[in-house]
Parts: C-alpha cells; structure tokens; sequence
C-alpha cells in the first residue's frame, strides 16, 4: 500500500517536473519580442479601453504611442494631461497639454418647450427613430430622446432626464471619449472645452428651419435672427443656414449674445453668478451709443480736416 | 409554445388514465416547480421581466414529467426540475439562449443520480386496471437478457412484447414511453399548425430504422428489429418533442437533417453497444452540443447566390 | 396554374375590402404643394418662377441629372411659392405651391378618352415621349421610366413582366385600374414591349383578382385581332402571396430566374413595369398627357367610406381625407401605402406625389407594436425571408455592429419587405435593425467601390 502510494506521488513529480521545463523551453522558444515600453506605457493608462483615442484599446494605443516619432497624434481623452504626461516621460517625447473636453446637449427642446406632435411606437432607438422620420416633434434636428447616447457611455457619464426627454451630462464623469458623439444619429452631442473653471458657451439649438418654422416647433429654438452675431465683439458667433454657432476658440466668455438672444438658445454654464441680462443690454447699448458718438466725432473731424485742406488749396492758387 | 403543451396532452391524459393520481402528483410537481422557478429566477435573479408567459417553462415541466416513472417522489421531480430550469436553462441567460434542452438535462441528472427512484417502473393498469405491477421497461429487458446471454426470440416470447400493446400502451415505462399513438397525434397536430416541420423527426426515425435494419439483418436474435427500435424508449416522445425544440435544434433543414441522423445514430449505438438500456436522452443532448457549429457551417440557400 | 418565388414568403390577411370601389375623380383642390423630388436619382430643378401662370400638364420641374425626370403642374393656375416644406415624414422638402385657377390643360394634350390603338413605330420618339412625360415607376420605387427602358449597351431584355399582383394587402388601386382601363394598360404594354426589342411580354396577376385576369385576356385577345403588335402579350396566374410582386421575386416566379446580388433584372433579361406606369406609358406616349394624377386607394376597416380615387398630383392628404368623411375616432395610424411596406404618416399637411399608391386607417388594436420578448431560435423569420437571409442572425450581427459578418451575411440583398418581422412570434423588431445595419454596410461597400476606382484611376 505505501509503497503504491511512494510510486505514485513519485511518477507524477517527475511528470510534472518534465512537462514544467518543457513548457519553460516552449515559452522561450516562441516568445513575442516586444518593445518593453508597450508594456510600461500600458501600466499607466486609465485601462477604460473605451477607443476614445481612436485605438481599439489601452494596449494598442501604448502600442501605437512607442512606435510612432511624437505624440502629437495619440492623445488619451480620458486619462487627460496627467496620464500623457507620464507616457511622454516613458517615451521621452514632448507633449502639448490639450485643454480638457466635456460632451455638450446642444438641444434645450424638453418636453415643455417643444410638444409633442405624433406618437412613436418603434424601436426605442434613436438611430432607428432617425432613419425612420423626423421624430415625434416638429423639430427634424432635435433630440430624440431614446437615449443612445446614454447606452454608448461607458463611464456612466450621461442620463436621461425624465422631466425634460433630453440626456444630461455629468461633467465630472465625462471623460470626452466621443462615445456619445458617435452614437447620436443627430449630431447633437458636441465635445467642447470644459472652459476655465468649468464656464462654457454654447448655442442649444440644431434646428435650421427658417425663424418661424423653428419658433413653432420650439419655444427654445435658435430662430436665426442674428442679433447674437451683431453683438459679439469677438467674431466667435455666427449664423449659419438659420442656426447660431459658437467657435469656441474665439469665445471669450463675455455673455453678450446669451443677453441679446431672444429665445433664451444660447446657454452659459457654471458662471458664478446669474446673468443679468438687462445690466448686460445696458452696457452694451451703452458701450455701441459712445462708439456711435466717437465714430460721429471722427468723421466730423475727417470732414473738417477736408474742408481746411480745400481751403488751403485755392489760397496757393490765388497765391499762384 | 402554447400549442405543444396541447399536442402533449394526448400523452398526459394517457399517462394520468394508466398511472393514476401518482402521475398526477409527478406531473402537478413538476409542470409547478418549473413555472415557479422560472419567474423567481428571471423577476428577482435577472431583474427583468418574467418569461413563463412564453409557455415554455411549463413545456418543460410537461416533458420532464413523461420523461420519469410514476413512482418518482415528489423531491426528486422538484430537484429535476431546479436542475433543469436554474441549471440548463436560466445559467445560459434564460430563455432563447441555452444549448441544452433542460427537460432532458434534469432528466439525464436525475438517472445518474437516483438511479434507483428512476429504474423502478410502474406496468400500467391498463384500460380496465389489474393491480400495478413493477417491472423495467422494454428496452430494459432485453439489455439485461442479452447481458444474461438469452436471445432475442426467448426475450420476447418470455415476456410476451407485442407491438400492438406497445403502440396502444400497457408495456412498463415511462408515463412518455408507453402511449406511441397518443405522442403521435400530437405530433400530427403541431404539424398541422405548422409550429414544427418534420424534416429532423424524419431524419431521426430513418436513421434509426436504417441502422437498426443493418443490424438486425446481420443478427437478428443479437439485435431488436427497427419497429421495436421505433416503439419503444423514448424513440417517440423524443423525436417529436425534445429533438425538435426550437431552441436547441439547427436553424436550417439541411442542419436538422444532419442533426436527425446523429441523434438516430447515436441512440442505436447507445442501445446496441452502451451499458444504458435508452440513449435517446444522451443522443439528444450530444447534438445539442454540435447544433451551434451545424448553423455555421449550414445557411439557408440565398436568392440570387450560386 | 398557380405561380410563385421559390423562397420564403407569407400570406398576410388580404384585407382587399375597397375592391368593389370604382376609381372615381377626385375635385381639385384650391391649392396644390407639388415636390421636386418625387423619384428616385437627383431632384428635379423648378423651371418657373413665383407669380408664373402654369397650365396643367406644363413642365414646371426639369431633370435635375441622368437619373431624374421632368414633373408637370397637375393644375392650372399661378405659382406663389417655391421652397421648404414639411413632407409626410416631418423633413423639409423643396415644394413648388400652385393656387388653383380653373382647370385649363396645356397644348397638345389630348384630354379625350378616346382610345387610340395605333402604337407609332420610332421607337426614339416613344422613349422621348416617355420621358418628357415626367413618367416614372408607379410601383413604389420611382424610378425614371425612360432611364429604365434603355438598357445599358451589352444588356438584352428577353421578356417584359407587367406587375399586375398587387401583393400588398388593402391595395386595390391596380385592381380596379385593370378592370377600368385595362386597353390602356395592354396598350401600355404593348408600346414598352416594342421599345425594349418585340420581346414576349407576361402580365403577372395574383389569383385573388379572377375579374381582372379574365378581362385583361379579353383585351388582349381584341387587341391582337386588330394588330400584331399585341402578339406576345399574355396573362400569367400568380399564386397569393406576399411579395409576389417584389421585383426579384416576381422575376424569379415568371422566368425562374434569380437576379445575382448587386445586379439589376436587366442581368438576367427581364425588365419589370407596373400597370400603373403602364398606364402612365399610353397617357404619355398616346395622349401627350404626362403624370398629373395617379389612383390613390382609401381604405381601412375603421375607414366608414371606402374609396379609390384619382388624385391630383400635389394634393393635400387633409383634403383627401376631408373629402371622404374624416379621419375616423378609431384611426391611431395612417400609412401611406401598404401595411407591409409603406410610411407611417406624421404630417397630414404633406401632399401626394407621384409614387402615392394609397391611405390606409388602422387602429390601436390592428397595429400597436406588442411588447419585445426574447429570440427562441424558432427559425420562422428564415422560414419566410423571400431572399433567403437570416434574419434572426443580421439581427443579432446589427445590435453587435459587426460589419464583416453583415456583409458575408448579405445584409445588402434585403428588400426590406417587412416579411421577417411579420412573422416573429416574439415581436423582435427585426427590420427595424436589419435596415440600419444595411444602410451602414450598403455604405462601405460604396466607398470601398469609389476607392478602387480612384486606384483604377490613379493607375492608369
């Protein structure tokens, strides 16, 4: 009995033993040789493996990281200026801090604003409700409210509002992946800077149905009159096929247009305080009446300076 | 999956007419468990919303029942029914998604593991009830006379088999084996309301009788002959109900051919050459597991490509 | 004998219940929005201007590319707007308003119902006709007539199938178009047959239409007595199901022919034509009377007046609607065509076009979507998909966004026929995924054509 028992352990320790070098040797033989930084830059990534970076993966972007000459064209949304700067210290590449993004609704159509005009009884999908028509509102260019979006984001960054019918943000979750962006059939979902301290401006609104078209279909609607881009100072507001546009790269966070603007289209975020539109107005007219007046002055002067150089002119001729 | 539960009734009433209120119980017990089991586990386990109302859970429950002696106590339904419910079915994601028919996963769990609750079968009383008798099925009989080195023509003298009883009943088995006509008339009624096609059950009983032919022209006191094959053993309930459930059979006919003749095989090889009297189950199960590798390699014909 | 496509298919509820309603003219109404894009190719550009005097059958759209065609005003009277408006869909497209004054046809066209047999023999001046006439598939699909008779070169037609099926359930407009104006139909047909090389030409009806089929052969049998223009022209017998009038079907059950994926019917020599558009041929080519109505079917169980009705292109559907009595209390849906294959309506401001075939009423109980359950692998959706796809399987690919798979899956070949969805027991809303994924990959494939190209090209 024992020495059944001293055969058996025996035979299989050598066994096992036989069969460890084999596959030590095997593992040796038909080793991957592999950059070792893929492996280093992969330890400091967010490992969400979201694609927000265009790769398939935290391991195919470290691996697209090492073997490309700079870092200009790899930049992880996610992990954000503090993981690209641990990978361009791996790499010893240079890094230039990009300014952190957040997904942006540009559409304020809820339920109150923009009513109801038929039934959808399909998918609960926004894609399909897009292909399909152009949704139960009289706005073809507004949310949907099936929440794609809501199913594309992967680090639970958006939800739907049952109160408004519209997907709604949190800023602190968002890590500007562009999930959402893809995912809206409509492309309401923007990726915009956070702004400093979080203050952004945006216009809320898609619809590009002339002024009264848009008015009728939603009480929010951006009905392209213009006085927004007549009041910006700053060329960063534009209207474009019916719709206003804020460039956020021009935009200086001043609020004159969301003053100005009729409809209430264009929304400012996470400003300290409440803006008062009639202070604003105020200034501005105030500001435009002593331009008028200094443009006036000039041209007084222009047309004075003219009349004297007249007046000389014919004195050297009488002169002459 | 309403209608199957109708096209089994047939068999019910048969199985509840010759094994008395036993049967009932088995049948109540069962049919109950499963339906329980599946809204607690979809409703509180999965959180979404119950699916008995597919009527395949009590499908389920119906099939299991046939499938075990009257005498099964009722624990041991219960835990057939957990195993094939929790384990076969709602473990791969509930329904539509599990590659083994749990009827027969519950079934073939309780054989292996009450081996003696599922070998002790009932002879029925038949229509005008004598007293029931214990004894093992067909299939059980000749496997041990054989074994015992009797041949065939002694078995079935010996015991008196008889075609007729065994289409119309009165031989032991169980509640699914013993009615092949009541089974039948259920098959003809799905068929007609066009809930199966029969190319699979086709398939299954033409390999069985061409295998079975083989063997049996080659020896005949060695092996049974093809209508003893057809008859007996779960051949009927098996082809028409468990081998063509939606679920775990092949999406195109040229599949469900293929699937057919492995399950016809296989159970001839059980029964000729396996220790175990029925390999329908078995059978069943095997090709189960070769049903999502049949859909890959076997596609409908499209309109238009060669 | 009974003919049918030899894969899948369903046989939904006939539902042919405005048979019996004679097409009947509808008045015109006081204003009409006639579109610019009302076929399939480039929209057609307005050629008048706002506060121009249009006459009826007066071009006032011309092709906007190859693939375009002209569209005529359907009234007479003066134009007072162009521009954006709100299709049955709810999306803006560019409409061409006329406010009707009186009811004066431009020159030339014959408004007589004579009946002229006399087929002309240039057969460049038919084709001329054809497509000065704005003519354009009146199946549904819109596609330029005169684009569709010219086979490219190379290509040869060996038979012409007249779709008389009317496969869709409630639709009788064809029906009723071959009982009331079935010489103008084989003459139609008889015109195209010339046009496309004398080639044998088969008018395809459905078994539950016997009235038709035994007028239509009395027409023919006339028709051939006074001209052997008409020789070759027969009635075929069509099995009733659903879609025996799909084009690849129809072809497939006439010619047992299958037209290869990707590839048009001319691949395979057959060219398809509805009755409609038949009739739409002889109006242009007998009567210089281009598309300025088409029969529109009115029905619906909950719709107390049935109705088939000549209908002027560019009518309001509130008008059509009104002038029958109303929307009924009942109706939660109307669509704009058949069940299987039609839009549902969300602007009842929306004017009819060319391509409209019918208004159908349905009720919360006919057609409420019942709740999604799970897959269960039944295999009826394959069982009944008439091309011969998977459709539990693009399913499953298109939720997955798995585009390779699709593609070796042939999502591309679907004719969105509805079919699939009709005949899930668990309510899976098959199509509706199966689209998106079609368009997606119909998408790539397109690229990846326009990228060989430009390689082809830059090659060279």
């Amino acid at each position: 009995m024992t020495t059944t028992i001293i055969w058996t352990i025996g035979i299989i320790a050598v066994l096992g033993l036989v069969l460890a070098v084999i596959l030590y040797f095997v593992a040796e033989k038909f080793k991957v040789e592999e950059d070792p930084r893929i492996d280093e830059v992969e330890k400091v990534m967010p490992g969400a493996n979201c694609g927000g970076c265009g790769f398939a993966g935290c391991r195919a972007f470290a691996d697209a990281a090492v073997k490309a000459p700079n870092l200009d064209n790899n930049y992880c949304p996610v992990g954000g200026n503090e993981v690209m700067k641990k990978v361009a210290a791996i790499l010893g590449y240079e890094i230039k801090e990009k300014a952190p993004m957040v997904a942006v609704v540009r559409c304020n159509g809820t339920c109150e604003n923009r009513p109801k005009v038929n039934q959808y009884d399909g998918v609960s999908s926004c894609r399909v409700k897009a292909s399909l028509y152009a949704g139960d509102t009289a706005c073809a260019f507004g949310c949907l409210g099936c929440g794609d979006c809501v199913a594309a984001c992967q680090f639970g960054a958006l939800s739907m509002d049952p109160a408004t019918g519209l997907p709604v943000v949190d800023q602190e979750k968002c890590t500007a992946c562009g999930a959402c962006t893809k995912a809206c059939p409509k492309n309401i979902i923007e990726l915009r800077p956070k702004g400093p301290r979080g203050m952004r401006m945006f216009v809320s609104c898609m619809n590009q149905d002339k002024g009264p078209a848009a008015k009728k279909a939603c009480a929010a609607a951006c009905i392209g009159c213009g006085i927004c881009e007549k009041t910006c100072t700053h060329d960063a507001i534009h209207v474009v096929n019916n719709v206003a546009y804020i460039d956020f790269e021009k935009c200086k966070l001043c609020r004159e247009c969301e003053a100005f603007c009729p409809t209430g289209a264009i929304h400012g975020v996470n400003f300290p305080k409440p803006l008062d539109k009639d202070a604003v107005k105020a200034r501005v007219t105030e500001r435009k009446k002593k331009a008028a007046e200094a443009a006036k002055l000039a041209a007084e002067a222009a047309k004075a300076a003219e009349t004297a150089a007249a007046e000389v002119k014919p004195e050297e001729n009488k002169e002459a | 999956m309403r209608d199957v539960v109708i096209a089994l009734l047939p068999a019910v009433i048969v199985s509840v007419v010759f094994y008395g209120w036993k049967e009932l119980l088995v049948l109540g017990v069962s049919v109950a468990s499963c339906l329980l089991l599946e809204f607690l586990v979809t409703r509180y386990f999965m959180k979404t919303k119950s699916t008995i109302g597919d009527w395949s859970a009590a499908v389920t429950g119906v099939l299991l029942a046939l499938n075990l002696p009257s005498t099964t106590p009722w624990w041991v339904v219960f835990i057939g029914a957990v195993v094939a419910i929790c384990v076969a079915k709602m473990t791969y994601g509930g329904l539509g998604q599990n590659v083994f028919n749990p009827a027969l996963v519950g079934r073939v769990f309780l054989l292996v593991s009450f081996p003696t609750y599922m070998t002790h079968w009932e002879t029925p009383k038949g229509l005008f009830g004598a007293d029931a008798v214990s004894g093992a099925t067909p299939l059980g009989v000749v496997k041990e006379g054989l074994l015992n080195g009797d041949s065939l023509s002694t078995i079935m003298t010996e015991h008196g088999f008889d075609y007729g009883q065994m289409l119309f009943s009165s031989i032991g088995g169980s509640a699914g084996e013993i009615s092949a006509l009541a089974l039948l008339v259920g098959f003809v009624y799905l068929l007609v309301r066009k809930v199966i096609r029969p190319h699979i059950t086709l398939s299954i009983w033409a390999t069985v009788a061409l295998v079975s032919l083989i063997f049996w022209l080659a020896a005949p006191e060695r092996f049974t002959d093809p209508l003893f094959n057809l008859l007996t053993g779960g051949m009927i309930l098996g082809s028409c109900f468990m081998a063509t459930d939606y679920v775990t059979s092949p999406m195109s006919v040229k599949g469900g051919i293929i699937f057919g003749i492995g399950i016809g095989f296989i159970t001839m090889m059980i029964r000729y050459f396996g220790s175990y009297p029925e390999g329908m189950s078995f059978a069943i199960l095997i090709m189960n597991a070769t049903v999502p590798l049949l859909n890959n390699w076997f596609h409908q014909k499209k309109y238009g490509r060669a | 004998m009974k003919n049918t496509f030899s894969i899948g298919g369903v046989h939904p509820h006939d539902g042919k219940i405005s048979r019996e309603c004679k097409i009947e003219v509808l008045p015109t109404p006081s204003t009409v929005y006639i579109s610019v894009a009302q076929h399939i190719g480039a929209p057609a550009k307005p050629v008048v201007a706002v506060g121009d005097k249009v006459k009826v059958g007066q071009p006032i759209a011309e092709p906007g590319g190859f693939v375009s065609a002209f569209i005529h005003s359907s009234v007479s009277g003066t134009v007072k707007s162009i521009g954006p408006r709100k299709d049955l869909a709810g999306n803006m497209q560019t409409c061409i308003e006329i406010a009707v004054e009186g009811d004066e046809w431009a020159e030339g066209i014959d408004t007589t119902d004579t009946l002229i047999t006399e087929i002309p023999e240039d057969n460049k001046a038919i084709l001329d006709k054809i497509r000065l006439g704005g003519v354009v598939g009146l199946g549904g699909a819109t596609f330029p007539t005169h684009v569709k008779l010219a086979p490219p070169p190379g290509s040869k037609c060996e038979m012409l199938i007249i779709n008389g099926c009317e496969c869709e359930p409630y639709l009788t407009s064809d029906f009723r178009t071959l009982l009331e104006k079935g010489e103008q139909v084989v003459i139609g047909a008889a015109i195209i047959k010339q046009v496309l090389g004398n080639v044998p030409c088969t008018i395809a009806i459905e078994e539950n239409k016997p009235e038709a089929i035994v007028h239509i052969n009395e027409v023919i049998a006339k028709l051939k007595a006074q001209s052997p223009k008409f020789d070759g022209i027969s009635v075929m017998t069509m099995k009733m199901r659903y879609p025996q009038g799909g084009e690849k079907q129809l072809i497939d059950a006439v010619m047992h022919r299958q037209v290869a994926s990707g590839g048009l019917p001319i691949s395979v020599g057959a060219v398809v034509q509805n009755v409609a558009t038949s009739l739409a041929v002889y109006d242009a080519v007998q009567k210089n009377k281009p598309i300025v109505d088409n029969s529109v079917t009115v029905t619906g169980e909950c719709f107390p007046k049935q109705a088939n009705l000549l209908v002027r292109v560019g009518t309001p559907l509130q008008y059509i609607v009104d002038y029958l009595g109303g929307i009924p209390a009942d109706a939660v849906k109307i669509i704009s065509g058949g069940p299987m294959m039609g839009k549902a309506i969300a602007n009842m401001d929306a004017a009819t076009l060319k391509g409209t075939g019918a208004l159908l009423f349905l009720t919360e109980e006919q057609t409420k979507r019942k709740p999604e359950s799970n897959c269960i692998r039944c295999g009826k959706c394959a069982e009944a998909c008439p091309m011969g796809l998977e459709p539990f399987l693009l399913n499953r690919l298109a939720k997955a966004g798995m585009m390779d798979e699709l593609e070796q899956n042939a999502v591309q070949d679907c004719i969105e026929c509805g079919c699939c969805l009709y005949s899930c027991p668990a309510y899976i809303p098959l199509l509706d995924n199966i689209r998106i994924a079609k368009g997606q990959v119909m998408g790539i494939i397109r690229a990846r054509a326009a990228a060989a190209k430009a390689a082809a090209e830059a090659a060279k």
